[in-house]
């Protein structure tokens, strides 16, 4: 049956997706634009020199390394600039970073590549082409004082940004040589034989971060402390029902009230208030009287979505993502079953930053947007379309992000709003920043899902199948339903269930194995979500293995291990954390460990926690270890500062993280409702970076999806009673 | 209109009195270190201190600030980022997207002038902003690490790192 719910937002989606697609592959393309000369790209110092594309030298001997990705705390500008000045042999206390516009690197013809920010692959699709731009820069300024010398490259050595020729005792700088090294035509970077990570000495090593200093006295700017002369700011309120539309508001009612300008329709479901001071806008918006045509969504609730969800869990019709052996016949002759149901909530991202965009459209026919992005090229194409304009005309200033987590990645959402509404102010700049409430209610949120999964164990104890059915909603569905072979085959949902090794593998063995999903899409928009579908999914594989280790009577750990033979990397992973949390030593009295293990992004974590549930039922977690496998550690402190992280963000989806349906709208409006976890619950963390050298994988997401099941599983050992439903605030524990 | 004291400055507002001071900081006076979160006095990210005490401006209508009242914002905590919080938090990298630092920052630096050697409890209860990348674990250590150099004249003692290789 149709839901006309469900079509009418897949239709507008759908006409979104397909014309983004069409500007971000003329982008793939290369659009018939004059090359920007290499002398029209300088960096702030005029005097600077570019050598290739990612180095510029100045005089003094510093570097300016060029980052194409987006920067939103995850430490992805440090990581690329030491992947660069690793090759480039340039002294890293006197390196820069600059980051490029899309619009300077769609008119040099993608020399920067991808700009997208997600999936954690900041670092991990970027290190061979950023290396080989380092060493291509350092084999050009060698080479330029090998002509000045007139001695062969072969003889020279660098260190430092000083090049040596140790025969005649003679040496010169990168200053000195760029403007010589910026003539020469550049090696054949394919040719270059990278370092060894092993001999990094710049790379791989607990570098500070170069994007602290303006973080600590208020200086920097983000998108929502942008100011251009004669800005005006932008309140903005869209229907409170997904799929709902705006039918009228009276402007008349709030024309008078201080600083306002003009009240706008920004599209058909959204209305804005444009005012001298953003206060004054979003005053007057609160005041304005304004009448919406909720549509079909509101009479959708939570127990709406979850009898829908529940559906699923049995029908017929799910696609079956894995099926070896016959589990279902295994599972019915086995000596003993267990059987267990899940469910996740909806979440939002609530960045710290709300979501915000300034766009000035100047009647020369010139669109720029300021904001804060995950993907500048999918900003430049959503301006180019939304504006009209050809995209050499459009231009994307991005700011360094307050936070992404997923929600400043494909959608866009912003930048399209921003740009209605400066199309009704030409040449003048319009900030648009939401409220906190508006951030709450038009999130993409972290999909629902409810999770049905029965094992079979044989009479030593020993499991012979597996079955785990997941119903719930699909981010394809909603964002790029082409992604989905025949309408329901949708791998996405099913992310760290996968058999195939290298990016989100499962890593136990069954002798019979089913997993399915079916598809109950509801009318609530959703998409990435920081770890995105693994958070979830570990949740009910690393929690119901927990319930079969316990009715087979074995240790959790044990357990695991006699899963794993054929999943090594997984299992030193969890052989680590295991060791560094002194696993099966005693705890003091009424503490508890749980465990968990689990993979996404091309790297395996694993972790432990130790908790301890009062007599009242009130948690406590007290230390959590966790161990991460991502491959190549290119910034060891970092990669501790996101690890640490994951453990907040997991933690607090695990304790408060729910988005409720009411009448057809999210419940959820601000951090009073929607709570966050604190520095008082925070554990203490300890992290065990254990790099296998031959991979290269994500780290900022991978380690959130084991952090709350090995929270359950250790509050399983405290109460002897499982938690399959979450967020544990709906949960009485004891 | 309103008279603020902001950094030692005075400043003469043109704003209705029910305006957040936080709003007015930011547009009026025009210092957008402080920042907006939620609004209503939850995530502290708008934190400044009004004579000496932290106070989430967000929730502070402008026209109950008296023009002897002492504002200090993150521009005004220290000329050139020398605060012992400042030079903690640089030393242990504290920021992530550093969004929500202007206002962790003022709270701890409010917390060592009423109290320069916080215990782990003490820290728990000042210290209750919000950070959605998840500092809390290198803040709690930068506000020991402020307070030993508080009280030893800057010298900083070599932060406890939470990461070992094997």
């Amino acid at each position: 049956m149709k839901n006309p719910i469900r079509d009418k937002t897949n239709l507008s989606r759908r006409k979104f997706i397909v014309s983004s697609a069409a500007a971000s592959g003329g982008l793939a393309l290369g659009f018939h634009l004059p090359l920007i000369a290499a002398a029209d790209l300088k960096s702030a110092d005029g005097a600077a020199t570019e050598v290739n594309a990612w180095v510029v030298v100045k005089p003094d001997n510093t570097c300016v390394i060029r980052v194409a990705r987006s920067e939103m705390g995850q430490g992805t500008i440090t990581g690329l600039v030491q992947l660069v000045a690793e090759e480039l042999e340039c002294d890293w206390k006197k390196v820069k970073a600059e980051q490029i516009t899309p619009g300077q690197n769609l008119a040099r013809k993608r020399v920067w590549g991808e700009m997208s920010t997600g999936g954690s692959r900041g670092i991990r699709t970027s290190e061979d082409y950023v290396r080989r731009g380092g060493a291509v820069a350092r084999l050009m300024l060698m080479q330029a004082a090998a002509d000045q010398w007139s001695v062969p490259i072969g003889e020279l050595t660098v260190a430092d940004g000083v090049i040596t020729h140790a025969a005649s005792k003679r040496s010169t700088t990168y200053g000195k040589v760029a403007a010589a090294a910026a003539k020469l035509t550049p090696p054949d970077a394919k040719s270059i034989k990278l370092k060894n990570p092993k001999e990094w000495k710049i790379a791989g090593k607990p570098m500070k971060r170069l994007d602290t200093a303006d973080k600590l006295n208020g200086s920097k700017i983000y998108g929502v402390d942008v100011k251009l002369p004669g800005m005006l700011n932008a309140a903005i309120k869209a229907s409170p029902v997904f799929g709902g539309t705006l039918v009228s508001y009276d402007e008349a009612k709030v024309a008078g009230m201080p600083g306002v300008k003009r009240v706008v329709k920004v599209n058909e479901s959204t209305v804005a208030v444009v005012a001298d001071t953003w206060w004054h806008a979003k005053t007057a918006l609160e005041a304005l009287p304004v009448v919406w045509d909720e549509g079909p969504g509101a009479t959708r609730s939570s127990a709406w979505i979850a009898d829908h969800l529940k559906e699923g869990l049995t029908a017929s019709g799910a696609y079956a993502f894995r099926n070896e052996g016959d589990a279902l016949k295994a599972i019915a002759g086995a000596a003993k079953k267990v059987e267990a149901v899940y469910s996740t909530p909806f979440l939002a991202h609530a960045t710290m930053e709300p979501m915000n965009c300034t766009c000035k459209i100047s009647t020369a026919g010139r669109a720029e947007v300021w904001v804060p992005t995950q993907n500048g090229e999918a900003s430049l194409a959503a301006l180019s379309e939304q504006s009209g304009l050809p995209l050499d005309r459009c231009e994307v200033y991005k700011q360094d992000l307050g936070g992404g987590f997923g929600r400043r990645g494909g959608s866009q959402d912003f930048v399209r709003q921003a740009v209605n509404i400066a199309k009704q102010f030409p040449d003048v700049p319009i900030k648009m920043i939401w409220s906190r409430e508006e951030d709450m209610a038009h999130d993409f949120y972290r999909p629902i899902s409810q999770c049905k999964l029965a094992a079979g164990l044989d009479e030593s104890g020993k499991p012979v199948a597996l079955h785990v059915r997941i119903s719930g909603q699909s981010i394809n569905a909603f964002v790029n339903p082409a992604a989905i072979p025949e309408g329901n085959k949708d791998e996405r949902q099913l992310q760290g269930y996968s058999e195939k090794p290298g990016d989100a593998q499962l890593g136990y063995t069954f002798p019979n194995l089913l997993i399915e999903y079916a598809m109950r899409n509801t009318h609530v928009p959703v998409g990435p979500w920081r770890g995105v579908n693994t958070n979830q999914n570990a949740v009910y594989m690393e929690c119901f293995i927990e319930e079969v280790a316990r009715a087979a009577g074995k240790d959790a750990l044990e357990f695991r291990r006699a899963l794993m033979g054929k999943h090594p990397k997984h299992l030193a992973v969890l052989n680590a954390v295991a060791e560094k949390a002194d696993y099966g030593k005693p705890l003091p009295a009424g503490v508890h460990r749980g465990i968990a293990q689990f993979m996404g992004y091309g790297s395996y974590s694993a972790a432990v926690a130790e908790v301890s549930v009062s007599g009242e039922g009130k948690l406590k977690i007290h230390r959590m270890v966790l161990a991460l496998d991502c491959g190549h550690a290119v910034n060891p402190d970092q990669i501790a500062a996101q690890v640490e992280g994951s453990v907040a963000y997991g933690l607090s989806a695990a304790l408060y993280g729910e988005c409720t349906v009411e009448k057809g709208r999210i419940v959820e409006s601000n951090f009073n409702n929607y709570p966050i976890l604190r520095l008082a619950e925070m554990p203490k963390v300890e992290t065990v970076i254990v790099p296998s050298y031959d991979f290269w994988g994500g780290v900022g997401e991978p380690t959130i999806c084991v952090v709350t099941p090995a929270v359950l599983n250790a509050i399983h050992a405290a109460t002897g009673k499982p938690v399959r439903n979450l967020p544990l605030k709906n949960v009485k524990l004891v | 209109m309103a008279k603020l004291n902001i950094n030692g400055k005075m400043n003469d507002v043109q704003v209705e009195a029910d305006t957040p001071l936080l709003w007015v900081i930011r547009e009026q006076v025009g210092l957008t270190g402080t920042k907006y979160g939620c609004g209503v006095a939850q995530c502290g990210a708008c934190s400044v201190h009004i004579n000496g005490e932290v106070k989430r401006s967000c929730a502070i209508p402008v026209g109950s600030v008296k023009a002897t009242d002492k504002i200090v914002t993150i521009e005004g905590l220290s000329a050139t980022s020398s605060h012992p919080v400042q030079k903690a938090w640089a030393e242990i990298d504290v920021p992530q997207c550093g969004y929500c630092q202007s206002g962790q920052i003022m709270a701890a630096a409010a917390l060592l002038k009423k109290n320069p050697q916080p215990s782990d409890k003490d820290i728990d209860e000042a210290m209750t902003n919000i950070c959605r990348c998840g500092t809390y674990q290198r803040i709690r250590a930068a506000v020991h690490m402020a307070a030993a150099g508080m009280t030893k004249a800057g010298s900083f003692v070599a932060p406890g790192k939470s990461t070992s290789e094997v």
